[in-house]
């Protein structure tokens, strides 16, 4: 049974895969075998009533009681002692796979915090040197083959995180704390979607996980760890000087610059993701030019406000933004 | 045979009886007859009316939201009126649909079954009719004005509460849910005491049929199940109203604690609007297939335990939410098990085909319909109970599909076979069997369509509750196709309407007993008069018109110059008392109105309490006023023989 999709905006394809981590592959194996076992016990059900209804009958007339009612005895009790024994099966089979998934990651595993805003994510990797905490947004990467542990908040409503390939799903509450771990099996980007029902843009609140190889989301970490470059071509300068005049700088963080509120996502290395808008838009300059003009065509109900930019600033303010990769 | 002391009033012919109870029992004519009638036959066929509007309204809601998600990005509608529209769609469909139209059609045919005169407290089910109408008019009227809830059925806090939900739209999310669980309450009051206290003669707890059996179940769920969401949804209400913090974590309150009491009720709910579907599916069951159900006590059994279990289900609402694991398995041990009272009833009712023999009528239809969409949605309700597949599909698609099967499956097919049961009783017309296979064929296919695809867009990874999707999802396709079920379904409906339209003019006069059934409502005329019974039968067996063909046994000896109805004993029904009834009266609407005004102004100021209580208090008085004329006379019964 196909059950997860792996299907990245960027490649705009749709890709049934397989499971991509062994927490979903045991789900996989105990939707299927329960799938399989509902569709048979379905088939034996509708049988047993078309034969029931259409079955010739003889001449003689029914009569409540008496011998023909043994029969109809033995089909109901032995119908209900199979339909327990499934049961009981299916319980010891799901608890078994439960005790699986929720077993301890070990030391090794990498942790990752997850806090669900409406309508994104904010993605931190943290370390016990502060310095070395880097923040990103709607883009999550993993190694290969490791754990890595999610630790994942709220801060406004309830949201809840589905990476369907990677993991079940576990809701972020505000006031409780949640947490989940998955270990990715094989390279490849991953797209997962917001789960609980979270207000007007529940719908496009999607991230991408990017399970990479071991080396290579090191240098991934390494970079997102940087600050944000200064730009060196006088568009880009502008640009900067838009961002930091305008009302961008109210909700945004660039860590290097002044810019340093956490209301909306963090844009240190916006040039470097995949997606804009929570997973709903390629990130190109035609896209995010338009996102910055009007999120609200694209987003209706988004938090952030439409721009009005003359020409000339909006052409040097996504200038400046390409930089930040 | 029971006689009651002579009364010189008593006329002996038939005839003169028949006079002489219509004038004491019939409604006052005219308009002010309407809104004054405390018939149980009058206010069962408006409820039931009125459940169908929303019933209609709830569907072409669901329908504008195929239309909007036949297509990725569609523009049909926007976040905020499609938030409002799938809130709507759930709201009515469980508080203004499912669970008010299965209560009404109790209303209606329990005391005919029963072979009593009325309901127990003919004066508060006009007040419960009255008060589900104010409510159900409350949310749509709220909804044309654009203050639509726009949370979703289950209104999880915080989103819900006053700092993510600004505006009037929670609040009446709230209340609508307040007005509908007052008349759920009142009406399963009536229900519970009309069938314990009312039932015919020899009727006895084990002689009952198992629509009744399953109404006393139903209404014994209500009791304990709504009073937890009036509850939480007043709490909800103080929190918004007058900043009290039960569900604001960052004054100690907890947003979990919504969820737990939502779905202390919210599972309960579902088996609420089950539990008397699978009544209809019994009644017609027998009569179609010429014989009683198979397993009597075992039906019986069955109905309890899923009553019992029914409230012990409700975590796995929330396996996502984070809980012990430890916990959880015990919920899913909990829901797998329920499937077995469930299970055992199939198996009877398929048992009892395989033995009778069966007539393919349009209610039998209906039933055959039933038992293969509501298995399929009983076998992905295990999937669901386990933790582990939960948690991968929850909140997706898959559960839309699970669910859609079972409440369509278990209640809505059901009820349009009972309606094409019992519509001849009610009407004395019989609906045309020519459009009710088309109308059958159109659903079952439509419903199959529609929801099926469904399946494959959860384990596919689409989430539920969103208002659009976008094309490299891959989601558009089945989408469509869904889409396209759903309109098999707007048309199977309008057939529905139309065939309700045409018969009710044109139908075949239906005559007592068109079906040849075994209950008691198909001894009196149809329609019934409004004593319903000239004589009150005296039971003997599980099904009595089968039993005893020709004149049934009756009471003899009670005055039909005033509105008497009989009292017998729980377990044996024996003849206990007499009980004085009230003839019309306008107070249960006033009472109503004052209700109204009270939970309206509530959502505007906590002053609403001052107004609303001393209006509502005036009209209980004038309610409770005493008459010399109703004078509540008790008189034993001597017992003859």
């Amino acid at each position: 049974m196909p059950l997860t999709l792996a299907s990245t905006l960027v490649q705009q394809a749709h890709a049934s895969l397989n499971p991509a981590s062994p927490q979903v592959r045991l789900v996989d194996r105990l939707g299927t075998a329960m799938f399989v076992t509902a569709a048979v016990v379905c088939l034996l059900v509708f049988a047993a009533l078309l034969w029931a209804a259409l079955r010739r009958r003889s001449g003689a007339e029914p009569v409540a009681g008496g011998r023909q009612e043994r029969p109809m005895k033995t089909a109901v009790l032995l119908a209900t002692g199979v339909t327990t024994v499934i049961l009981f099966v299916f319980l010891i089979f799901d608890v078994s796979v439960g005790r699986s998934i929720t077993t301890n990651p070990g030391n090794d595993a990498l942790q990752i915090r997850v806090t669900g805003h409406q309508w994104w994510w904010e993605v931190q990797y943290r370390d016990s040197l502060p310095k070395n905490w880097a923040t990103t947004a709607n883009e999550i990467h993993v190694p290969v083959g490791r754990p890595v542990v999610f630790e994942l908040r709220s801060t406004d409503v309830i949201h809840s995180f589905w990476p369907p390939n990677l993991s079940p799903k576990r809701d972020q509450i505000p006031g409780n704390e949640n947490s989940l771990w998955f270990q990715a099996d094989s390279a490849g980007v991953y797209r997962g979607q917001c789960a609980e029902f979270c207000g007007h843009q529940h719908a496009k609140m999607a991230f991408l996980v990017v399970a990479e190889p071991a080396d290579q989301f090191e240098g991934w970490l390494a970079r997102q760890r940087d600050t944000a470059q200064t730009p060196t071509d006088s568009r880009a300068r502008r640009g900067k000087d838009v961002f930091m005049s305008a009302s961008c700088v109210m909700c945004h963080a660039i860590s290097g610059t002044s810019a340093g509120s956490r209301i909306g996502p963090d844009l240190t290395h916006l040039a470097s993701r995949r997606t804009l808008a929570a997973g709903t838009l390629p990130n190109t300059r035609e896209n995010l030019t338009g996102w910055i003009v009007d999120p609200q065509a694209i987003k209706p109900g988004v938090k952030m406000p439409p721009n009005q930019l003359s020409g000339p600033e909006l052409l040097a303010l996504v200038a400046y933004l390409e930089t930040l990769k | 045979m029971t006689a009651i002391p002579a009364d010189p009033a008593r006329p002996t012919d038939d005839e003169s009886v028949r006079r002489q109870l219509d004038e004491t029992w019939r409604q006052t004519p005219g308009l002010w007859g309407w809104l004054t009638s405390v018939d149980h036959k009058s206010i069962g066929k408006r409820y039931i009316v009125t459940a169908m509007v929303f019933f209609v309204l709830g569907g072409l809601e669901a329908g504008v939201m195929r239309a909007q998600l036949a297509r990725p990005e569609n523009s049909v509608l926007g976040p905020d009126a499609y938030n409002q529209f799938f809130t709507m769609h759930g709201m009515t469909m469980m508080f203004l649909f499912a669970v008010p139209v299965m209560t009404a059609v109790g209303l209606y045919l329990v005391p005919l079954m029963i072979g009593a005169r009325n309901v127990a407290f003919p004066r508060l089910n006009a007040y419960g009719y009255w008060v589900y109408l104010a409510g159900g008019l409350f949310l749509y009227i709220s909804f044309f004005l654009n203050t639509g809830p726009d949370t979703g059925w289950f209104s999880y806090v915080p989103l819900a509460g006053p700092e993510f939900s600004p505006g009037k739209r929670v609040d009446v999310y709230a209340q609508s849910i307040t007005f509908t669980e007052i008349a759920a309450l009142v009406a399963a009051v009536e229900l519970i005491v009309t069938i314990f206290k009312n039932r015919a003669p020899g009727m006895t707890l084990n002689r009952m049929p198992l629509f009744v059996w399953a109404m006393l179940v139903q209404a014994f769920m209500v009791l304990f199940a709504m009073p937890w969401v009036a509850t939480v949804t007043q709490l909800l209400a103080m929190d918004r109203l007058v900043a009290t913090h039960f569900f604001n974590p960052a004054e100690g309150g907890d947003a979990l604690l919504w969820q737990h009491l939502f779905w202390f009720f919210g599972h309960p709910e579902v088996y609420i609007i089950l539990t008397p579907g699978l009544g209809f599916v019994s009644m017609i069951v027998a009569t179609f297939t010429r014989r009683p159900v198979y397993g009597y006590p075992a039906m019986v059994l069955s109905l309890l335990s899923v009553g019992f279990l029914s409230f012990g289900l409700w975590v796995h609402h929330m396996f996502a939410t984070g809980l012990p694991q430890l916990g959880q398995s015990f919920f899913t041990a909990a829901s797998m098990m329920i499937t077995i009272p469930s299970g055992i009833q199939i198996f009877c009712w398929i048992a009892t085909i395989w033995a009778g023999r069966p007539r393919f009528g349009v209610p039998f239809l209906f039933v055959l319909g039933f038992v293969v969409i509501f298995v399929i949605g009983g076998v992905t309700g295990v999937m669901v109970a386990s933790v582990a597949f939960d948690q991968q599909v929850h909140d997706s698609y898959f559960v839309v599909a699970h669910f859609h099967y079972v409440l369509i499956g278990g209640a809505v097919f059901p009820l349009l076979g009972a309606f094409y049961y019992w519509f001849p009783k009610i009407t004395g017309r019989m609906l045309s069997e020519r459009l009710g296979r088309w109308n059958f064929w159109l659903l079952f296919v439509g419903v199959n369509l529609t929801f099926f695809p469904m399946h494959q867009l959860g384990l596919e990874g689409m989430p539920r509750r969103v208002y659009t999707y976008l094309a490299g999802t891959g989601w558009g396709p089945l989408n469509l196709l869904a889409t396209i079920g759903a309109v098999l379904v707007v048309v199977g409906v309008l057939l529905f309407v139309i065939n309700v339209a045409v018969s009710l003019r044109r139908g075949a006069l239906a005559g007592d007993d068109p079906w040849g059934a075994d209950t008691l409502e198909w001894a009196t005329s149809s329609p019934p008069p409004p004593y319903n019974f000239a004589h009150i039968p005296v039971v003997e067996g599980r099904a009595p018109l089968w039993e005893q063909p020709g004149e049934l046994p009756a009471v003899s000896g009670l005055r039909t110059d005033v509105r008497d109805v009989l009292v017998t004993t729980l377990l044996d029904a024996r003849p206990d008392s007499l009980h004085r009834h009230p003839p019309p009266t306008i107070w249960p609407l006033l009472t109503a109105i004052a209700t109204t005004i009270l939970f309206v102004t509530l959502i505007f100021t906590p002053w609403g309490a001052v107004i609303g209580t001393p209006l509502l208090l005036l009209t209980l008085l004038g309610w409770g006023w005493p008459h010399g004329r109703d004078h509540q006379e008790q008189r034993m019964v001597e017992q003859t023989g």
